[in-house]
């Protein structure tokens, strides 16, 4: 009983809390530490570089590339703009702030996804109550700390799961009901669950490789992450543009070859590796954790683009006329997410 | 929600079509149709020398544009329904006025008849050329007319 009252005082303290220290709120100095600045700024001064590439590119009325590659280019050089943008001032904002931020990707992600999968009018309520009311509580439970961990991993794959399939039974159309609800819980797992974890990394107190508290920033290590995962998008395509022979998956995804994979996941671990500074990890351990991004990565685009395919869509973007796909961009950091959060948990942190 | 979607100073000048014996309902109701600048409609009494598209006629003057709803009721499966002689009128009183078709895809998803939360899923509103009543049209003519050129906004 003593421990529920604590409980209950903690929930409503919450909201109040980083309000009544602004300083730790707003510029908290173990937050933003040197190797995360450093970091930071060298993303920054890539992005730059090929910001400007980009617009080079374009201004060449004669150039011997194609019009749509170039046009996906630049999309995707935008979308890294807006997610380093995002992330920046969610970090500098704090904890609190950055796991809103990505609550209202997921929200985003989700629209899209249920917008692409046909529903009939019985499952309106259950969509009502994915959007409104599970979608914000994962998040919430996310940004209530590490403690409730035991509550978040779970709410999503069992409790909204048995929500869905008995709502939906309740509105008495039983058309299809196990597709329907197997489609609307596949939605809530990559959007919402999945990419929860990675602000939930935020809430991990990392250790050293002799068991003593990392004195790094957990910022940094979302950053290292998120970083990953897009460099494997990106290696993953020069190299399948550059030498990819064999496609994997033709009715898939004609772009996705094997030379491609193994080249991209090389090179995604050789520059895991290398940034091992900014994390808690050892050269070999870094090495390890961006092989598993770039391999969950390739796992989330292939994913991804056989719902497309299903639906017979090219790009989440495409369905409404001039906005772009969040889906798109975010597909292989949904599927990495959970994967690097675990392993972060079981094996570098003293949360276990 | 085509409100919604137009420029500010166009939305000033424009009136959606309502059911009087819906929107006039509690006070909630009132408010949301007054906020919307709503025309209201008495759907029971009509009569005779003030019908409602010489209602319409009147109200929305010479400034003003319409948001009218040509199926009268909606539909609950999706299809696009027969369209109400009413548009005939209103295309036969006032030659001079552009009827421009609007389709908006995904609406019986965000918010399906009867229902009164909306699910925020991604919706697109296509409008397309004006159409006018052509001399000596009949009444079905035209309203296949129109309703064939909501159907190809659908396919667009």
């Amino acid at each position: 009983m003593v421990r529920f009252a604590q409980d209950c005082r903690l929930l409503f303290m919450f909201p109040i809390s980083p309000l009544s220290n602004p300083l730790i709120a707003w510029v908290n100095p173990n937050f933003l530490n040197t190797p995360t600045i450093v970091l930071m700024a060298v993303v920054l001064g890539l992005l730059a570089v090929v910001y400007v590439i980009g617009v080079l590119i374009q201004r060449q009325p004669e150039s011997s590339l194609n019009p749509a590659v170039v046009r996906a280019f630049n999309s995707r050089v935008r979308a890294w703009w807006l997610m380093f943008l995002i992330l920046t001032s969610a970090v500098l904002l704090g904890k609190t702030i950055t796991v809103i931020l990505f609550g209202g990707v997921s929200f985003w992600a989700l629209r899209e996804f249920i917008t692409l999968t046909p529903t009939r009018q019985g499952d309106h309520r259950t969509l009502f109550w994915i959007f409104f009311l599970f979608t914000p509580l994962q998040y919430f439970l996310v940004g209530r700390g590490i403690e409730y961990y035991g509550l978040y991993s779970i709410a999503i794959p069992v409790y909204v799961y048995l929500f869905i399939a008995a709502r939906i039974a309740l509105a008495g159309d039983f058309k299809r009901f196990l597709e329907r609800t197997a489609k609307i819980q596949a939605g809530m797992m990559i959007c919402v669950y999945s990419l929860s974890y990675a602000p939930a990394l935020l809430y991990l107190t990392f250790k050293n490789q002799d068991g003593s508290q990392w004195s790094g920033s957990p910022a940094s290590v979302l950053f290292y992450f998120i970083l990953i995962v897009q460099a494997g998008d990106v290696f993953q395509y020069i190299w399948s543009k550059w030498v990819g022979k064999r496609v994997i998956a033709p009715n898939i995804n004609t772009s996705r070859t094997w030379e491609g994979f193994f080249g991209g996941t090389l090179s995604t671990t050789l520059l895991g590796t290398v940034l091992w500074g900014v994390t808690p990890f050892n050269h070999w351990q870094a090495a390890f954790m961006s092989l598993i991004c770039s391999v969950m990565g390739f796992a989330g685009g292939m994913t991804m683009s056989a719902i497309k395919r299903d639906r017979g869509v090219k790009d989440y973007g495409t369905l409404v006329e001039g906005h772009a796909g969040i889906l798109d961009r975010i597909d292989s950091l949904c599927f990495a997410a959970p994967v690097f959060f675990h392993l972060s948990r079981f094996i570098f942190s003293m949360n276990v | 929600m085509i409100w919604s979607s137009l420029p500010t100073d166009v939305r000033r000048l424009t009136r959606p079509v309502a059911a009087k014996d819906y929107w006039d309902k509690g006070a909630i109701r009132r408010h949301v149709a007054k906020s919307f600048n709503a025309l209201l409609i008495d759907r029971k009494e009509i009569k005779v020398h003030r019908s409602p598209v010489d209602l319409m006629i009147q109200e929305a003057g010479d400034t003003s544009s319409l948001i009218v709803f040509p199926e009268g009721g909606r539909s609950t499966t999706g299809e696009l329904g027969e369209f109400k002689s009413g548009l005939y009128h209103l295309g036969k009183k006032r030659p001079d006025w552009e009827l421009v078709p609007v389709h908006i895809d995904n609406l019986n998803r965000v918010l399906p008849r009867g229902e009164f939360l909306p699910v925020p899923l991604l919706s697109c509103i296509t409008f397309g050329p004006p159409l006018w009543l052509e001399k000596g049209e009949s009444k079905a003519d035209f309203l296949s007319r129109a309703r064939e050129a909501i159907i190809r906004l659908k396919e667009v």
